[in-house]
């Protein structure tokens, strides 16, 4: 290897991960009249946006949730996904075809969605617990590449529909609500949002939270503290795929349509892009992430077919040189300027 | 037995453009240790800025010259300007860069090319003398040029100072850096090469497959494969790998599991292989002292 030997064990705690110095831990206590007024806001948007605007908050969320599943594993336990596309697409399938197949109802299928990719996940994860750090980004590449193919296999046509994919009905809101489709499952998605994101905040700052942090920033460190590292690398490949799953089904009931040309590697580029700009190991990172890539590219793709991309090739870019906090680290850092200037 | 033959030949013909590829990423690796995610896309870009110079009506042997030259500047500027300030980066900034790189290069292309799927010449006549009845000409000269870029790069690295110094920069920077030699140079020498490396397997794939800004992604998915079947870190090895994989994805996907399955081969054989062997067939076993 041409790398220099770090010399002690601190120094080269940061090494395997792009992550600013401080640890950042889960949202302090401080930040629950935020939450409160974030939720309150999503809510009112319900009766404020129609139509196609109220599709977009609903594939939002769907996005914000995979990317929180994302960011499990690459900013909180440090090992790299290319593919999480795939887990995207398995979870958005496993509710297609439960729906469709199984006649499971819509908020059934949801979180068999995510069992399903968790037990895949954990699944992948096992071997590849092998491969560290660019292998695994490898390995996913290629799972990424490879997924629309699978979901196109002829014996499996027959549940998956093939090229054509599953087309699926809307749920109508139940209880006799006054609500339309469209707000009925837009307020659903958020229910599962805000639920996928207590899960993730309690899990983060849990033991295990700990314990994935510290195999990210030192495993042989972590290892020597008595983690035990297969388990937890492996359980965390599993439950960020169930993140990830869960977006996915949301993404399909909000779509009405799955098929598998919908999830090429560009979806999984766009979850990296979406865990890079919202900042690597935040947790309401994967908000601003999920945001920037349902606006960003609709917008760049106005300009012309080959800005979504460059846009994001550029932003990649950018943000690893100029901002590897990404947009949290960002208004942290802001924050903090500007406590210490009122002192 | 005839289409047996067929297949194989065919799969050796692809092989030979793998193998140029997996070439490719194992200059970069060797010298960086990083593994280049854009070089599929980069030798696609290298490939439409031949057809734009075809296009222009540069007779094809001038333009593959040309084109050979400009990847090899374009990836060194790019080594130079993006890849260098990144050199103690840690693995994952590493990686979404050439993410980053990746898709910079794809839309560049679709902006300045279109998305139209175009075609692109050989430059090996329809029936010459060598071309049999179970192989085409271009097949038989994909793999020639392979083999001959195999033996040039080998010719370079062995048996001359500038190769010398290359791979010295590559096992041991500081030391290298004691004895004179200019590491970062070298750095950029081997991306321009991988980048020249690539410009050829491009415009080799391209009459192939036909030319469009999608045109790589299999194929650096199977160069990956075959690198490292070969292992990763030995150019030789490399290029064997890369034929490996043409033939077994051939050969499997004719008789085991269908065409529509092609791409899964590949993620089976590196997963396959990154679990049973990591260091492949001929690379060094690296020892990590803990």
């Amino acid at each position: 290897m041409s790398n220099t030997p770090s010399t002690t064990l601190i120094s080269s705690a940061r090494a395997s991960t792009g992550l600013p110095p401080s640890v950042p831990g889960p949202a302090p206590r401080s930040a629950w009249p935020w939450v409160v007024l974030v939720i309150a806001l999503a809510v009112a948007m319900t009766f404020v946006i129609k139509g196609y605007q109220l599709f977009q908050a609903t594939m939002v969320l769907s996005y914000a949730v995979a990317l929180l599943g994302l960011n499990i594993l690459t900013g909180y336990n440090g090992q790299i996904s290319l593919g999480h596309g795939a887990f995207f697409a398995l979870g958005a399938y496993a509710a297609a075809i439960l729906m469709e197949h199984a006649g499971f109802a819509y908020w059934a299928s949801v979180p068999m969605a995510g069992v399903f990719c968790l037990v895949v996940g954990y699944l992948f994860g096992r071997p590849a617990l092998k491969l560290e750090g660019l292998y695994l980004a490898l390995a996913t590449f290629a799972l990424g590449v490879a997924m629309p193919q699978l979901l196109k296999y002829k014996h499996l046509e027959q549940w998956t529909g093939g090229v054509q994919g599953i087309v699926l009905m809307k749920p109508e809101a139940p209880w006799g609500l006054a609500l339309t489709p469209d707000q009925w499952l837009y307020l659903f998605s958020l229910l599962v949002t805000v639920v996928m994101f207590v899960i993730g905040h309690n899990l983060l700052s849990s033991g295990s939270g700990r314990a994935m942090r510290a195999i990210r920033d030192h495993a042989m460190a972590a290892e020597a503290m008595g983690v035990d590292n297969p388990h937890y690398k492996s359980m965390t490949f599993g439950i960020s795929a169930a993140f990830t799953g869960v977006g996915g089904a949301l993404s399909a009931i909000a779509v009405q349509f799955v098929s598998p040309d919908s999830f090429t590697l560009f979806l999984s580029i766009s979850l990296l892009v979406g865990v890079v700009v919202g900042g690597l190991g935040t947790v309401w990172g994967a908000i601003f992430g999920a945001l920037f890539i349902m606006f960003v590219p609709n917008f760049a793709e106005s300009l012309s077919k080959a800005a979504p991309w460059a846009v994001y090739g550029v932003v990649l870019i950018a943000i690893m040189y100029a901002m590897p906090g990404g947009v949290v680290g960002l208004l942290r850092s802001t924050a903090e300027r500007i406590k210490r200037r009122a002192a | 037995m005839n289409e047996f033959l067929h297949q194989l030949l065919a799969g050796l013909a692809t092989g030979g453009i793998y193998a140029s590829v997996a070439l490719a990423l194992v200059m970069i690796y060797q010298a960086t240790h990083h593994i280049n995610f854009a070089q599929g896309e980069m030798a696609m870009f290298s490939t439409f800025i031949a057809w734009a110079l075809i296009q222009a009506g540069f007779p094809y042997w001038a333009a593959f010259a040309l084109t050979v030259v400009l990847s090899f500047v374009l990836a060194a500027v790019v080594e130079f300007t993006v890849i260098r300030p990144m050199h103690d980066a840690p693995v994952l900034s590493v990686v979404v860069v050439f993410i980053g790189l990746l898709v910079i290069f794809h839309s560049m292309a679709g902006f300045l090319f279109g998305y139209t799927i175009k075609p692109f010449p050989s430059p090996f006549p329809v029936d010459a003398w060598y071309g049999s009845s179970l192989m085409s000409a271009h097949a038989v000269g994909a793999i020639v040029v392979a083999l001959g870029m195999v033996a040039l790069l080998f010719t370079f690295l062995r048996f001359t100072p500038l190769g010398l110094a290359m791979r010295a920069a590559a096992q041991n920077a500081a030391s290298s850096r004691l004895v004179g030699i200019n590491v970062g140079r070298m750095l950029m020498l081997g991306w321009g090469l991988a980048g020249a490396i690539g410009a050829v397997a491009g415009m080799m794939v391209a009459p192939v497959v036909f030319l469009d800004p999608n045109m790589m992604t299999g194929v650096l998915l199977y160069a990956f494969a075959g690198a490292l079947i070969g292992g990763i870190d030995n150019p030789i090895g490399a290029v064997l790998g890369g034929f490996i994989v043409g033939v077994l994805e051939n050969l499997l996907g004719t008789y085991v599991v269908g065409t529509e399955l092609k791409l899964s081969v590949a993620l089976v054989l590196i997963i396959g292989v990154l679990i049973v062997k990591p260091s492949g067939l001929l690379g060094k076993t690296i020892v990590t002292r803990v």
